[in-house]
């Protein structure tokens, strides 16, 4: 074997220890599911996708992750660009609350959410007056959703944001352009991919959360059931296939959805690069 | 490049290896894992220290007991796939009947305790608000509309199986055994259930601490855990037929036998039937199967009330109710249909 000097030594232990790493931790795991999927035979994967009530629970996991994950989008570019371009007084502060939603126990989260959010909680009375319910319906997935998933888009557009000198948009400015062009023209482009991770990265997380969905949901059947309840019903049930069906259904769907995602960024850097 | 790797995996394989080498437990240290559901947590943590006790002076020997709960299905899954339990004490028998299943406890388990292995009982009552303002009696004014009923689902906690249960034992008597009417009698119970939580703690906490719904169906036990905590703010409606809660116990014989802790994880559930051990269990607000003790509680217990055992030829056990109403596409997901 012909051996390429590199500045860095150790590749083929580093890669060992990668391989080894990515078997343990992700393939063995998957390729488990697939073989306990097969166990149920092509009838558990199609109850998984023909079976009305996992239909719709499907339809609200997707819906619910893919809408928190773009409140958090363009939330979160706003924080993010609060926090890395102004100074103020309780800036640290705030920057380290980002990552509170990461650091409390999801279950925890739940349970708070929906005493605020709930007809009789301080945030919900008020709101129901005007006849707008939170806990117990979609929106109350979306919130639980968009707390859980919030650090995602803010950490990944932060270190692109810090590196982003203003000197460009003065430039832009002197040549004539207007904010919005300044945004959309020079700012935008740059944050795309960065937005694109941390979009899938919090899309991606609200798909599988359970812990804190599962107390502000009220799970009830074809409205605010969300498919890895579903999931949890039938490990309850001691049906491991049918569990694992639900669950390859999702992953391959997510698969496809990470994939597109992916397509795209790789589009638009080619199309920033010229 | 190649070899590293070989080498590497050779490392991790033996690091696999070792370290699931080391599982057996020397019989010396007397320890023993009981594996319990939710509310069982300060009633063990009593009897525990009763036992331990009892132990040291019978034998002299410190024995340690390690706790653990979580929702009764989720346990007994977890003793299936390796959590080495001693023994275990669930919500209901069919949590156990999947562990005799994965061969793990011995067929016939539950006629080797004295009232169907279950040292403690308990039934499922109404939890009102304070002066029971819809006028919540019996299990028949739960279908009238405009109650608001807080219960977890059927499927994901075993402790809601009996309230379902309890349910359809009321309306079997009502209409006669005429299925189509209890159906559709259960189908207006689930309609009028605003949230239903995946677990009975869930449920709990939807109803006493976000103040949703009129009735939460919970254990007798729960109901009184519910009242002591916020005194003055909710009664508890005893309905005059109920079902009897049966949670069950047993030893792990694989586990007994590979750790010789048998004997003293025998002890340890004789102990549960004892004066001692009962009363310990009616101060956790549990029904004592002692009828002799269960007279000392007589002050918490609506003692009238008529209770139907799931051994009943109306359910014919756990492994038959099971599959005629919870199993995939059965009576309880009809409920649901669309």
């Amino acid at each position: 074997m012909k051996k390429t000097k590199r500045i860095l030594p150790g590749f083929g232990l580093t890669m060992g220890v990668t391989m080894s790493y990515l078997s343990f931790i992700v393939l063995i795991p998957m390729i488990s599911l697939v073989i306990q999927t097969g166990e149920a035979g092509w009838s558990g994967i199609i109850t998984a996708i023909t079976d009305q009530r996992i239909w719709s629970s499907y339809k609200v996991s997707f819906g619910c992750s893919f809408l928190a994950a773009l409140i958090n989008t363009i939330f979160g570019t706003m924080l993010a660009w609060v926090l890395v371009r102004y100074r103020f007084l309780g800036r640290r502060l705030i920057d380290g609350l980002i990552e509170l939603p990461f650091a409390i126990p999801t279950a925890v989260a739940g349970i708070s959410l929906t005493f605020l959010t709930t007809d009789k909680g301080w945030i919900g009375r008020p709101l129901a007056e005007l006849g707008i319910r939170i806990a117990y319906t979609k929106v109350g997935i979306i919130v639980a959703l968009t707390f859980i998933t919030l650090p995602f888009v803010v950490r990944s557009i932060q270190p692109i944001l810090e590196e982003l000198s203003p000197d460009f948009e003065e430039a832009g400015r002197t040549l004539g352009a207007g904010s919005a062009r300044i945004f959309f023209k020079i700012i935008l482009p740059e944050l795309k991919p960065a937005l694109l991770t941390g979009f899938s990265l919090a899309f991606a997380r609200g798909l599988g959360e359970y812990g804190s969905v599962i107390f502000i949901a009220g799970n009830k059947p074809f409205q605010t059931e969300i498919a890895p309840l579903m999931i949890v019903t039938r490990l309850e049930e001691f049906h491991y296939e049918q569990a694992t069906a639900v669950a390859l259904v999702m992953l391959l769907a997510s698969f496809i959805i990470m994939f597109v995602v992916n397509r795209v960024q790789l589009r638009a850097a080619s199309y920033v690069g010229g | 490049m190649k070899k590293s790797f070989i080498v590497l995996a050779f490392i991790l394989a033996f690091l696999a290896y070792s370290g699931l080498g080391a599982a057996p437990v020397s019989a010396a240290e007397i320890e023993i894992t009981n594996v319990s559901y939710d509310p069982t947590r300060e009633l063990y943590e009593e009897f525990n220290a009763a036992f331990q006790k009892y132990w040291k002076n019978k034998t002299g020997d410190d024995v340690t007991i390690v706790q653990s709960h979580g929702g009764s299905g989720k346990q007994a899954r977890s003793v299936i796939e390796g959590n080495e339990a001693d023994v275990l004490t669930l919500a209901l028998a069919y949590d156990i009947d999947e562990v005799e299943q994965a061969g793990l406890v011995a067929k016939g388990w539950q006629a080797r305790l004295p009232k169907n292995s279950s040292p403690y009982t308990s039934t499922i009552v109404f939890l009102v608000r304070k002066g029971n303002p819809k006028n919540l009696k019996d299990w028949g004014d739960l279908a009238r509309e405009g109650v608001g009923i807080i219960t977890p689902n059927p499927k994901t906690s075993g402790g809601a199986r009996w309230n379902y249960l309890a349910a359809w034992a009321w309306a079997d008597k009502q209409y006669n055994h005429d299925e189509k009417a209890i159906i559709e009698f259960i189908t207006k119970v689930f309609n009028n259930v605003l949230v239903l939580d995946a677990g009975a703690r869930g449920s709990t906490n939807t109803f006493v601490q976000n103040g949703q719904g009129d009735v939460l169906l919970a254990w007798e036990n729960e109901a009184y855990l519910s009242i002591a905590e916020r005194p003055g703010e909710f009664e508890i409606v005893t309905p005059p037929t109920s079902i009897l809660a049966e949670p069950p116990v047993t030893v792990v014989d694989e586990v007994v036998e590979k750790r010789g802790t048998r004997e003293l994880a025998t002890e340890y559930l004789n102990y549960l039937y004892s004066d001692e051990g009962q009363r310990i269990a009616g101060k956790h607000y549990y029904r004592p199967s002692n009828p002799e003790i269960l007279k000392e509680f007589g002050q918490y217990y609506d003692l009238s009330t008529q209770l139907i055992t799931i051994d009943d030829p109306l359910f014919g056990g756990w492994a038959t109710a099971q599959k005629y109403h919870f199993s995939d596409g059965a009576i309880f997901d009809k409920i649901y249909t669309k």
